[in-house]
C-alpha cells in the first residue's frame, strides 16, 4: 500500500495506492520475443491503471504456452492452472462460489478453439462475468508446432506442411453466441490492448479478447499468417479506442460524428475514434459482416467489434445471493430442525 | 419353451388347500411404461406400509419414456426383510406384450390377477387365477378419455386391496398422499380404485393364501428413495453449489434437491437462495465447476453415474493432486457406455477408488440405506473439506431410485459443520508465513486460503503441474516424491475418519461375510437362511467406506473363509482387499451377482452353501 513516507511511490501509485510493481508476477519462462509476454505486460498495465484490487482477482488458465502466463502477472492474486480446455468451467465454479471475484482467464487457440471449444461456447452462452483472453498464434507451441483450429487455410508449418482446414474465427463465433463484449487486438499494439482490457474490466458478463500473438519459434516465418510481419501489414484498425474510467469526467474532447462513446455498466466509458468507416459496435449483424469481410481478405479487423453492456450476466440470471456462497454462515446453509421434521412428516 | 412349461403345469394335480400366508409375500405388477403405473404401484406399497407391515418396492423399468414393459415388485415381510425376493407369489398382468412371460413367472401355488382381455385364464392350473376387465372398469369409472388410460392401473389396486384384505381407508390415504395437492386427481383415482374393489367383491372368489394383517412395525417410519435422501442430506449438510448433467439413475437426486432447496434454503432476510444449482453442458463441465467452486470455498457437489465418472477422471486427478475439495455422487448402473442404464450395479468401486491418471486414491463412502444416504451426504462435505480432496458417494440404482422404508431421519446434531483448514485474513496476520502445501500438523493435510481473502500472504498458485510446499512450479524429483508421499499419508489418515464398518455376529463363526451397499439387505436375510436351513453360522462385516477402516484386516484375519458378496462381475472390492491385505487374500471368496437386477438372499445362500460343500 502507498505510504506517505514514500513520496516517489505515492506519485506513481494508482487510486488504491498501489504501484505497477504490485501487479507484476514471476519472470516469464516463454521464448524471448513471444507475443504472450507483450499481452502479459498490458494486463499488468490495464489492471494497475484501472485500480483493480488484486485480492479480488482470480487468474485462471488451461494448458499451453498462453496458459502459463497467469504466473507472470498479479502475484497478489490467487491463480489456477486447470486442465486443458476446461478453464471456463473452473472459472464458472469460482464465480458461483464467490460472485465478488474478478476472474481473468488466459487461454490459447488450441486450448479454446480445439479441446476447449465446448466449454468456451457454453461460457459465452451463460455470460459468466469474466475476462477471457485468447492468445492466438495458430499453433501448438508446447508440443512444438502443430496446427491449431485457428490456423489459416493454406498457412505453412516450418516443416512445409500446409493447413487444409478453414480456421475458426473466435470473434465471429462469440458475436453469434451473443457475447456482450467481443474484441480483437494484436500483441504488438499495446495502446489498443490496454484500452480493450480496461473496457473488459468495466464490462459485466463475459468479455472476449482475441489477441493475435505471434509465436516467434514455430509460427513467425514467411508462410505464416500469424507472424509479426503479416499481422502488422494486414491489421485493419476499426477505430482508435480509449478508455475513460468511471472516476474521471467524460466530457474531454468529444467530437460528434467522429467518435462513438459506449457507457459501461460501472459508469466508465469507452470512446472509439473511427478510422475509416462507419462502424457501429452495438449492431450484431453489421459486426458479423465486418468480421467475415476482413476474414475473406485475410486481414485482421482489430478493435471493439461488438458490445452490449445491458445483457444480464449469469449471476443476475441466477438471482444469486449478494454474499458469497463460499462463506455462507452455517445458520443460513443448514436448515433448522423444524424443516427436517416437516419433511419427515410428509414422508410418513 | 413356454408351451412345455404350461403342459407340465397342466399335468399337476389340483392344488391342495393351503394355509394362509400372512404378511409374507411378493407381488409383481407388469404394466407398460408411461401408463401411470408408478403411482398405482406406490399407492399399493404405501397402503401395506400404513398397515404397519414392513414392505419394499422395486421398479424394473426400461430406458424408455412410454410404451415398453415395466415391472414393479412389492414385498411384504413380517420379518422385516426388504431385499428383493426372487420368487414371485402374486403377479398382476396388465401388459399384453409380456403376458406369457408374466404367467410363467408366478411360482407354483401362487396367484395371478390378469386383464381379462389377455385371455390367460386356465393356462396354468397350479396357481390361483383372477380375471378382471380393467380397461372396461376404468372406462366406466372415469368419463374423461384422457384420464382413463392413466387411472386404469388404480383399478388393479382396488382389486388387490380386496383380495389381500388391505384396509380401504389406508388405500385412500395412500392415494391422497400420492396426489397431495391435486385433490381432483385424488378423487378420480379413488373412484377407479373403488371400481376395482367393488368388482372384486361381487365377482371374484378368493382362492389364494395371501393376505395382510395389521402389524405395528412401521410406526413413525418414512418411505423415501435414496436419491431424495441424498438430496436432503446435501441440503442439511450446507451444500452451496451443485453442478450436474442429467444421467439415469442420478438425475432425480439433483431434481429433488431443487425442490427441497427452493423451499428450505432461501435467506429469509433477503429472499435470495443460499445456493446455486447449474445444469452443465456435460460431465466435464459439471466436475470443472465443482472444482472451481470448491477451490473458491463453496461446498460443491455433482451427481452422476458410471459414464459421467469416466468423463470426470482427469479433473478428479487434479482435485487429488492440487488438493481441492469436491463431492461426487455416483448412482451406479450397469455399463459400459449406455450399458443397461436402468439397471443396478456395483461396478464403479474399483474405478472410483483409483480414478484418474498417475497415482491416485480417493475417499469413497458407500451407503446401504436411505438413512446413510442422508448422513453420508453431509459427512462427504466434511471429509472433502477436511482432506481437501474428492470424496465419492457410491450409491446405486436400487438404492437411489427405489422407495425404501426407514426410521425417520434424526436431525444431524452429531454431524459438525467442518470447513477444514482454511485460513482467514486475520489468522494469516498472526502467522509467520503461509505455505500452501506445507504439512504443518503432521497429518498430511496442509492449510489453504480462499480466493478473495484480503491479505498479502493469502494468494497462491494452484496447478496440476509439479509443485513444492510453497505452491511454486517445480520439477525437482525430491519435491515430487515428497508431495506424492504426503498425499498418500493424507489419504491413509482418512481411514480413521470415514464411517467404520458395521460388524454383526459374535466373531466366533468359521466363515465371514463381507458386503457393502445395497447387498446388505439380502445379506441379512441370507444369514437367517444359512442358519435355519444349513446350520451355518456367519459373522458379517459391512464395509461403509474406502480407504478401509482399521477394523477390516482384523475381521479378515479372524475368519477361515470370507465371502465377499458383490454386484459386479470381477469382484472389485475383493481386488482392493487382496491388494491392500495380500496376507489375507487366500481367505477371500467371491459371490458375484451382475444381471442388473438387485441381488436376492436366495442367490447368496445357494452360492455360499455350494462353496461350503466344496470345502467340506
Amino acid at each position: 500500500m502507498a505510504s506517505a513516507s514514500d513520496p516517489v511511490r505515492a506519485r506513481s501509485a494508482n487510486r488504491l495506492g498501489l504501484v505497477m510493481q504490485d501487479y507484476k508476477g514471476l519472470e516469464s519462462t516463454l521464448c524471448a520475443g513471444c507475443g504472450h509476454d507483450a499481452v502479459t505486460s498490458q494486463i499488468i498495465r490495464a489492471f494497475f491503471e484501472y485500480g483493480v484490487e488484486p485480492h479480488r482477482v482470480v487468474k485462471l488458465s488451461g494448458i499451453g504456452c498462453s496458459s502459463k502466463t497467469p504466473a507472470y502477472f498479479l502475484s497478489r492474486s490467487h491463480g489456477f492452472n486447470a486442465v486443458h480446455g476446461r478453464m471456463p468451467s473452473v472459472a464458472s465454479g469460482a464465480v458461483l462460489a464467490n460472485r465478488h471475484l474478478i476472474p481473468v482467464g488466459v487461454s490459447g487457440d488450441g486450448d479454446t478453439a480445439s479441446i476447449g471449444i465446448g466449454q468456451f461456447v457454453h461460457l459465452l452462452r451463460r455470460n459468466i462475468p469474466m475476462i477471457y483472453v485468447v492468445e492466438n498464434n495458430g499453433v501448438y507451441g508446447l508440443t512444438k508446432g502443430q496446427f491449431s483450429a485457428t490456423a489459416d487455410l493454406g498457412s505453412k508449418l516450418k516443416t512445409g506442411v500446409v493447413n487444409d482446414l478453414p480456421p475458426i474465427d473466435l470473434c465471429a463465433l462469440a458475436i453469434e453466441l451473443g457475447c456482450g463484449y467481443v474484441a480483437r487486438s494484436f500483441a504488438g499494439d499495446p495502446k489498443q490492448l490496454v484500452a480493450l482490457l480496461q473496457g473488459a474490466l468495466a464490462h459485466r458478463g463475459t468479455a472476449l479478447l482475441d489477441v493475435i500473438s505471434p509465436c516467434v519459434t514455430f509460427n513467425n516465418h514467411e508462410g505464416s499468417t500469424k507472424s509479426y510481419k503479416y499481422a502488422k501489414e494486414t491489421e485493419e484498425l476499426l477505430h482508435e479506442i480509449s478508455f475513460i474510467p468511471f472516476y474521471e469526467p467524460i466530457s474531454v474532447d468529444y467530437e460528434a460524428g467522429v467518435s462513438q462513446v459506449v457507457e459501461m455498466h460501472d459508469g466508465s466509458h469507452i470512446r472509439l475514434r473511427k478510422v475509416d468507416r462507419d462502424y457501429d459496435p452495438t449492431n450484431r449483424t453489421s459486426a458479423l459482416r465486418a468480421v467475415h469481410e476482413t476474414d475473406t481478405r485475410e486481414e485482421f479487423l482489430t478493435g471493439l467489434l461488438f458490445v452490449d453492456p445491458r445483457k444480464p450476466d449469469f449471476v443476475e440470471l441466477l438471482g444469486m445471493h449478494d454474499d458469497p456462497l463460499a462463506t455462507m454462515p452455517e445458520e443460513l446453509a443448514r436448515p433448522r430442525r423444524q424443516a427436517l421434521e416437516e419433511i419427515m412428516e410428509s414422508l410418513r | 419353451m413356454n408351451s412345455t412349461r404350461t403342459e407340465a403345469a397342466g399335468q399337476t394335480e389340483t392344488r391342495a388347500p393351503q394355509r394362509d400366508v400372512v404378511n409374507d409375500f411378493s407381488i409383481q405388477v407388469a404394466t407398460v411404461n408411461g401408463s401411470g403405473s408408478q403411482s398405482a404401484n406406490n399407492v399399493l406399497m404405501r397402503a401395506i406400509f400404513q398397515m404397519g407391515i414392513p414392505v419394499s418396492g422395486k421398479n424394473l423399468f426400461p430406458s424408455n419414456i412410454a410404451g415398453l414393459p415395466t415391472w414393479f415388485t412389492i414385498r411384504a415381510s413380517r420379518d422385516g426383510f426388504i431385499a428383493r425376493k426372487a420368487e414371485v407369489d402374486f403377479v398382476v398382468a396388465l401388459n399384453p406384450q409380456t403376458a406369457r412371460e408374466d404367467l410363467d413367472s408366478v411360482r407354483s401355488g401362487g396367484a395371478l390377477l390378469a386383464e381379462a382381455a389377455l385371455g390367460l385364464k386356465d393356462r396354468r392350473s397350479d396357481i390361483s387365477f383372477y380375471e378382471v376387465p380393467f380397461s372396461k372398469l376404468a372406462a366406466e369409472a372415469v368419463t374423461e378419455v384422457k384420464l382413463r388410460k392413466l387411472i386404469a392401473n388404480m383399478v388393479y389396486v382396488g382389486v388387490m386391496a380386496e383380495l389381500l384384505s388391505i384396509d380401504v381407508a389406508e388405500v385412500e390415504g395412500a392415494i391422497r398422499k400420492q396426489f397431495r395437492s391435486k385433490s381432483k386427481a385424488a378423487e378420480i383415482n379413488i373412484r377407479a380404485m373403488n371400481a376395482g374393489r367393488d368388482y372384486a367383491r361381487s365377482n371374484l372368489v378368493k382362492s389364494d393364501p395371501f393376505r395382510v394383517e395389521r402389524m405395528d412395525r412401521t410406526r413413525g417410519m418414512i418411505i423415501i428413495d435414496g436419491n431424495s435422501a441424498a438430496a436432503l442430506g446435501a441440503m442439511f449438510g450446507g451444500c452451496t453449489v451443485v453442478t450436474w448433467y442429467p444421467i439415469t439413475p442420478s438425475t432425480s437426486l439433483v431434481e429433488q434437491m431443487m425442490e427441497y432447496m427452493k423451499r428450505y434454503r432461501i435467506d429469509p432476510r433477503t429472499g435470495k437462495p443460499t445456493y446455486a444449482i447449474v445444469q452443465a453442458e456435460d460431465e466435464l463441465a459439471a466436475i470443472g465447476m465443482v472444482i472451481g467452486a470448491g477451490w473458491a470455498g463453496a461446498r460443491a457437489m455433482t451427481s452422476t453415474s458410471g459414464p459421467g465418472i469416466s468423463l470426470m477422471s482427469e479433473f478428479v486427478g487434479l482435485s487429488y493432486f492440487a488438493e481441492v475439495p469436491a463431492v461426487i455422487w455416483d448412482v451406479q448402473r450397469v455399463g459400459p457406455s449406455t450399458g443397461l442404464p436402468t439397471r443396478t450395479s456395483q461396478g464403479d468401486v474399483l474405478s472410483s477408488y483409483y480414478l484418474s491418471h498417475g497415482d491416485t486414491k480417493h475417499i469413497a463412502l458407500i451407503p446401504a440405506t436411505v438413512e446413510e444416504c442422508f448422513r453420508f451426504a453431509q459427512e462427504a462435505f466434511n471429509l472433502a473439506e477436511r482432506f481437501q480432496t474428492t470424496v465419492f458417494c457410491l450409491s446405486d440404482l436400487d438404492l437411489g431410485m427405489n422407495n425404501w422404508m426407514s426410521e425417520s431421519f434424526a436431525y444431524p446434531d452429531d454431524i459438525p459443520y467442518d470447513r477444514g483448514k482454511v485460513l482467514s485474513a486475520e489468522q494469516l496476520g498472526s502467522l509467520e508465513r503461509f505455505s500452501r502445501y506445507l504439512d504443518v500438523d503432521g497429518d498430511g493435510i496442509p492449510y489453504r486460503t480462499l480466493p478473495g481473502t484480503n491479505h498479502a500472504a493469502a494468494p497462491y498458485f494452484t496447478r496440476g503441474s509439479g509443485h513444492n510446499e510453497s505452491a511454486e512450479y517445480s520439477e525437482r524429483p525430491r519435491d515430487y516424491t515428497a508431495l506424492m508421499d504426503r498425499l498418500a499419508r493424507k489419504i491413509d489418515n482418512a481411514r480413521d475418519f470415514v464411517p467404520p464398518p458395521i460388524i454383526q455376529g459374535g466373531g466366533s463363526a468359521e466363515i465371514g461375510i463381507l458386503a457393502y451397499g445395497t447387498t446388505h439387505h439380502a445379506i441379512e436375510e441370507c444369514r437367517a437362511q444359512l442358519r435355519a436351513e444349513q446350520g451355518i453360522e456367519t459373522d458379517y462385516m459391512r464395509i461403509r467406506a474406502l480407504p478401509f477402516s482399521p477394523e477390516v484386516p482384523g475381521f479378515l484375519a479372524g475368519h477361515e473363509r470370507v465371502y465377499v458378496i458383490e454386484q459386479n462381475r470381477d469382484g472389485q472390492l475383493r481386488a482392493i482387499l487382496s491388494s491392500e491385505y495380500p496376507e489375507h487374500s487366500m481367505r477371500l471368496r467371491s459371490v458375484l451377482h451382475y444381471d442388473g437386477i438387485p441381488i436376492d438372499a436366495r442367490f447368496i445362500t445357494r452360492a455360499v452353501t455350494e462353496q461350503e460343500q466344496e470345502v467340506k
